[in-house]
């Protein structure tokens, strides 16, 4: 589904990251860890194509295809869609009409109400987007354009930061939903075409919610280290990243 | 305040103020204008214009079929070619025939403004063309808005106006306007002085659609007074070319518990100068202002300027202009002023220029929009003013004009 190889990235004349590769199948859902400032977002958007993010060696693969010089809006028409860690807002521009552009995207009919049910956000669709929005409240808009939108790569930038426990089980389902994880593996392997997903978590609980296939640590500047997601987490959580610098691979 | 009833001192007074400047971005010469012109007919159907007019009427909020409307009014250069009312608590004249038919509305003429505030209003006493009169009786409630559409068909001609809009007790009037000019012409001189009298328990709407073209000049003079429990919402939308416009429209709650909310809607076309202020004197106690402005320089000049001035205790006024810069050659100037005399009120403003974020462009671009699309989402999103109080009819149009015009501008 996506392959990123060798990517060097360079933001505002710095070079930032170096030589990073990530390979995710169909089907899979892999995760990104690494400490505050190393990077993570910046791969993502890197993915997506934000002009800020420049990239001088490698290349981005999506479907097959090379779309390292495509811009943003072109790669979310082929599938790619994002939950941002830190959307902006918009004054005067209604959820409900981001939500409806989302729609235009995908291949079914969309009932955007009806998907801002289940989401608890109904009363927010008639408000601009993301003013006066809770931390949660952001985090289930940007799942909700998501569902309208429904991604064959879903991209999630920490999904689960600023979310009440509550909450964070709600957002676990609805991601395993866009990821058509809620379906029993029998029903899955019948698939004709299979959702594939990055998450980047700093925590780690929505990993308590959402199955992953593989996970990689960033550190200073490059994947440092890649393998079972929840030994990675756990490694983590005992010792920090500290080791992570120190690991001799 | 100025209050004089013989009319004969008014036209000396402003004879005085012949040559005085008013607060411009540009001097008018107006002796450089047309000061005469062929009479039109009046005529009883509306929709027997030419298709033409009757569009650009429509571009600016008059439909002549007068569908969904309480009562029209056309001035056509210096003419009052139809002035009509379908209902019953509603009069709609020219000012000549008011002033004619009413011999108290002397009292209110030059009531809110001084004749001689400069050489606009001057000429406007001097050399009136007309103007309309629109009034609600007592108790009476309409919800269809009464339209007025004052229009420039002849070249380099120069229109003065004075109009009267009077809601009286516990009334309730919504009012679009529509200036604009014939598809042909693109000079000419506007002078419109305009005084709004809301009286106790009354509410008026004034709506007021600009569309001028690139050499014409504006001057619109506007006051309003606001009684006891009164409610004025303005809404003023100039979203194409015009040379210059200078104008500063004053409110003043004069009554326990007024309120006023200005909003402004301006668009600057390369080669624009948009002067346009809103100012609201809170003289009352637990009255209320509010005052907004959403500015959009397309390589023009605006100048957006606010004025609140609180006079008595428990008021509450807020202001707020924002500006959006889209080409390197424009400007805009928020110039916000708040100005307290006691110390029982709260006043704030905010303000706030400058281009469209980057990071809100990509954001919808990551949605599936192009960078133009995503740019005129922002733009239609900023000019989208939630405005309370208009009947939603009236609302839905609103938002329709700048949809449409703001997309053909963008």
């Amino acid at each position: 589904m996506l392959e990123v190889r060798d990517l060097s990235i360079e933001v505002g004349g710095k070079d930032l990251l170096h030589d990073i590769n990530i390979n995710i199948p169909e089907g899979e859902t892999h995760v990104l860890f690494g400490p505050n400032g190393s990077g993570k977002t910046s791969i993502i958007m890197a993915i997506l194509g934000f002009k800020e993010y420049k990239i001088t060696k490698g290349s981005i693969i999506f479907k097959g295809k090379d779309i390292t010089q495509l811009p943003t809006h072109e790669r979310a028409k082929m599938g790619i869609g994002i939950s941002f860690q830190r959307p902006p807002s918009i004054p005067g521009l209604k959820t409900r009409k981001v939500v409806e552009i989302c729609a235009k995207n995908s291949n079914g009919d969309v009932n955007v109400s009806e998907l801002a049910k289940m989401l608890n956000l109904e009363k927010f669709l008639d408000r601009d987007l993301n003013i006066g929005f809770s931390g949660g409240e952001i985090k289930r808009s940007e799942i909700l354009q998501l569902l309208a939108q429904d991604p064959d790569l879903v991209l999630l930038d920490e999904p689960e930061s600023g979310v009440d426990l509550d909450n964070i089980s709600l957002l676990g389902n609805m991601i395993n939903h866009l990821l058509l994880k809620d379906k029993p593996c029998y029903e899955r392997k019948k698939l004709e075409f299979k959702k594939s997903g990055l998450i980047i978590t700093h925590t780690g609980h929505i990993l308590d919610y959402v199955r992953s296939d593989k996970g990689y640590v960033l550190c200073e500047g490059t994947i440092q280290c890649q393998g079972n997601p929840r030994e990675l987490l756990e490694n983590i959580r005992k010792v920090g990243y500290e080791k992570c610098f120190e690991c001799p691979i | 305040m100025f209050r004089m009833s013989n009319l004969d001192d008014f036209n000396l007074k402003a004879k005085k103020a012949k040559s005085k400047e008013g607060l411009s971005v540009d001097s008018i010469s107006i002796k450089a204008y047309k000061a005469k012109t062929e009479e039109r007919a009046y005529i009883d159907d509306l929709d027997s214009l030419p298709y033409d007019e009757k569009q650009t009427m429509l571009e600016a909020g008059i439909d002549t079929t007068q569908k969904q409307r309480s009562g029209t009014f056309v001035q056509m250069d210096h003419s009052v070619i139809h002035a009509s009312t379908l209902e019953k608590g509603l009069e709609v004249m020219s000012i000549k025939d008011a002033l004619a038919k009413y011999d108290w509305l002397k009292d209110y003429w030059w009531k809110t403004i001084a004749v001689d505030n400069d050489k606009y209003t001057s000429q406007a006493e001097l050399e009136l063309h007309n103007g309309y009169f629109l009034r609600a009786l007592p108790g009476t409630k309409e919800i269809f808005p009464v339209q007025a559409c004052l229009y420039l068909s002849i070249e380099d001609l120069k229109q003065n106006v004075h109009n009267i809009v009077m809601v009286e007790e516990d009334a309730e009037l919504h009012v679009i306007t529509g200036c604009s000019v014939g598809s042909h012409v693109k000079s000419g001189l506007h002078i419109g002085v305009s005084e709004f009298y809301v009286k106790k328990n009354a509410k008026l709407s004034f709506t007021m659609i600009h569309n001028w073209a690139e050499n014409v000049k504006v001057r619109p003079r506007s006051y309003g007074i606001v009684e006891e429990n009164g409610m004025f919402l303005s809404n003023y939308i100039s979203l194409k070319p015009v040379s210059d416009l200078q104008m500063y429209p004053t409110v003043k709650l004069v009554g326990k518990n007024a309120i006023a909310r200005l909003n402004s809607i301006l668009v600057a076309q390369k080669g624009s100068n948009l002067d346009v202020g809103s100012r609201i004197i809170l003289d009352a106690e637990n009255s209320k202002g509010e005052v907004i402005s959403r500015t959009i320089s397309k390589g023009g000049n605006i100048w957006a300027r606010g004025h609140l001035i609180g006079k008595a205790k428990g008021i509450t006024a807020h202001l707020e202009c924002n500006g959006l810069i889209l080409d390197e050659e424009g400007s805009i100037r928020a110039i916000p002023e708040l100005e307290a005399h006691l110390p029982d009120l709260r006043m704030s403003h905010e303000a706030a220029v400058g281009k469209i974020a980057q990071d809100q462009i990509e954001y919808l671009m990551a949605r599936g929009l192009s960078e133009d699309e995503a740019t005129a989402t922002i733009v239609r999103g900023f000019l989208d003013v939630d405005i309370k109080g208009l009947p939603p009819q009236l609302n839905k149009q609103i938002k329709k004009i700048i949809d449409i015009e703001g997309e053909k501008f963008l």
